[in-house]
């Protein structure tokens, strides 16, 4: 509790303590915690000593926007790239769809977050000869838009682009079994355009390991935004994580690890639910 | 890959011989796996570039020099200096080694374990295997860099060596990674008639697990431990990038990228480029080698 050597005063100390709960048995004290978090409550921040709820309430609006902002900028590049590349497979453009992804997973994302500042400023620099960096103050996007996007737009891409990668493949390999089916084979026995077998018939097949990528990466989205926002200074709930290992805040630390496994298990449930939508083959009963 | 004429004749008797040599091992797969070499090949720069950092760098990782800070690229520092003055090439150098010695020591630690609980697991069954199968549900449930941050949190105030702190936050997330796959090939040589043989003959389980099932899901196990090397030093990279990893002064490439990369971003842009171009380089390398050792040992796991 005190640093080494440093003087305390006793009476303080079991004060703090009785505070934080951290006299009660260890089993006790898990019992306050279950029973807090069956009721949304998680407790006090230890280290600015607001209510948890309230500090993850400011920050989870804009971490949910840049999440669904990147999944969708990863949806718009790896459906078209797969496809593209499964279709041309083992030509000069599958190659380069394939670096490109693999480029994407072994980049790190805060180093892209850099490289997009470090381009921005060159950029504006020498076409407007003023540099100009995205703004730190967020604004919600109802309010003013083109502000919100302006600022959030930079994380997205530097996060869309690495999650990109894994469904680009996984769009290629799907995409690629079902082109040898008997029914992609019987379309084009009856002379349908090249444009409809993919689109209409093999695409809409193919989707179901796509659908599960995407939705899996979206849960992990949480974990890569702890560095983006740290590159782009984003007051988020990655930075608000970051920050509580940093200042040993406990009782921060658990209640964000909860929330993000909660939404990881909540979007799981819903990835499956959509699978019964989208393929009727498959019935929950 | 396609089996044309040319190569039934290559492969004739005169060249059976040959093909015992290594550099005739080492043309085919050339040939065969072109990005798997190329990332061969990076991965042997990186460990010669690690091993004999000090023959290799030109200064100095650690002294400041401050009559010399935010040097562009010239013919003495060929990659620049950053604010404190350090040549970013000797950094960069010394930093394969810090990536290196993290990447590999908890791959193998996180595999090795992940193999003998994944065996295990599979080996007993029954009620041990459910509640271990659940538990590493669980742990599985957290993104790597989230459950390496909790990791960081709670092992932070006990161990004190920051080396050692992140391969520990590293090697437990990887664990329940390998065990799965590894326990999906053991339930497999569970049911061949050996290991049936093995019990007849009075073998402890201790035996069984380990001369008898373990050596045979070592290519699964080979596969694991190299996919886990790229993103081991991918995460090092992001921890120490966040302050929470290595600490100033070990040369880290994540730890190059912190702090001046960002501030000089405008003025010396090359303290944010070259770090992160050896990261990328490094990750990129391990994994078109893992790739291609993965389709080599195991052609059914291509599709995963």
């Amino acid at each position: 509790m005190a640093g080494d050597g440093g003087y305390f005063d006793q009476s303080a100390l079991d004060t703090c303590r009785t505070n934080l709960g951290i006299d009660q048995p260890i089993l006790v004290q898990f019992g306050n915690f279950i029973w807090g978090l069956l009721r949304f409550d998680f407790g006090l921040s230890m280290w600015s000593g607001q209510p948890i709820a309230y500090e993850i309430g400011l920050r989870f609006e804009l971490s949910l926007q840049v999440a669904i902002m990147a999944t969708l900028i990863s949806v718009l590049i790896s459906i078209p790239l797969g496809t593209i590349s499964a279709v041309k497979q083992d030509t000069w453009v599958d190659y380069v769809v394939r670096t490109f992804s693999i480029a994407g997973i072994a980049m790190p994302s805060f180093w892209l977050g850099i490289l997009i500042i470090l381009g921005l400023l060159i950029f504006t620099q020498s076409w407007f000869g003023e540099a100009w960096m995205p703004p730190i103050q967020y604004v919600p996007i109802w309010e003013d838009p083109w502000y919100n996007m302006s600022m959030l737009i930079w994380p997205a891409i530097a996060t869309g682009y690495r999650y990109s990668a894994v469904a680009t493949r996984m769009t290629r390999s799907a995409l690629l079994e079902v082109l040898r089916e008997d029914y992609v084979r019987t379309a084009r026995a009856k002379g349908l355009l090249e444009k409809i077998i993919i689109n209409r018939h093999a695409l809409k097949n193919a989707m179901l390991p796509v659908v599960t990528v995407i939705g899996i990466e979206f849960a992990f989205l949480m974990g890569g935004l702890v560095v983006t926002e740290q590159v782009f200074n984003l007051n988020g709930l990655g930075k608000l994580f970051v920050e509580s290992v940093t200042n040993n805040d406990y009782n921060l630390t658990q209640a964000l690890v909860m929330v993000v496994v909660t939404v990881f298990v909540f979007v799981n449930l819903v990835i499956d639910l959509f699978y019964a939508w989208l393929d009727p083959r498959i019935r929950y009963t | 890959m396609a089996v044309g004429s040319k190569v039934v004749i290559e492969s004739g008797l005169e060249d059976l011989a040959e093909r015992l040599s290594w550099y005739a091992v080492l043309a085919d797969l050339i040939r065969r796996k072109p990005l798997g070499a190329a990332g061969g090949v990076i991965v042997v720069i990186m460990l010669i570039a690690g091993v004999f950092a000090p023959v290799f760098a030109p200064f100095d990782p650690v002294i400041n020099d401050y009559t010399r800070p935010h040097f562009a690229p010239n013919l003495i520092n060929l990659l620049g200096t950053d604010q404190f003055g350090r040549d970013i090439l000797s950094r960069i150098i010394y930093g394969a080694r810090t990536a290196l010695l993290i990447g590999f020591t908890s791959s193998i630690i996180g595999a090795f374990t992940g193999l003998i609980l994944g065996v295990a697991s599979a080996y007993f069954g029954g009620l041990f295997d459910l509640i271990f199968q659940r538990i590493m549900d669980v742990i599985m449930a957290f993104p790597l860099i989230i459950l390496a941050l909790a990791m960081i949190a709670v092992l932070g105030p006990v161990v004190q060596n920051d080396v050692l702190l992140v391969i520990l936050a590293i090697t437990i997330p990887f664990v329940p990674r390998c065990a799965r796959v590894v326990r999906a090939s053991a339930l497999a040589i569970r049911e061949i008639p050996y290991v049936d043989a093995a019990r007849a003959c009075g073998f402890s389980h201790l035996r069984i697990i380990l001369r008898h099932m373990t050596p045979n899901v070592m290519a699964p196990f080979l596969i694991m431990i190299t996919a886990f090397v790229g993103q081991a030093i991918l995460l090092e990279a992001s921890l120490s990038y966040l302050g929470l990893g290595v600490q100033e002064p070990i040369p880290a490439w994540g730890l190059m990228l912190q702090g001046g990369a960002e501030e000089y971003a405008e003025s010396a842009p090359w303290i944010a480029v070259f770090p992160g171009l050896a990261i990328t380089l490094a990750v990129f390398g391990f994994n078109l080698f893992g790739d291609a050792l993965r389709d080599t040992l195991d052609p059914k796991l291509r599709s995963q």
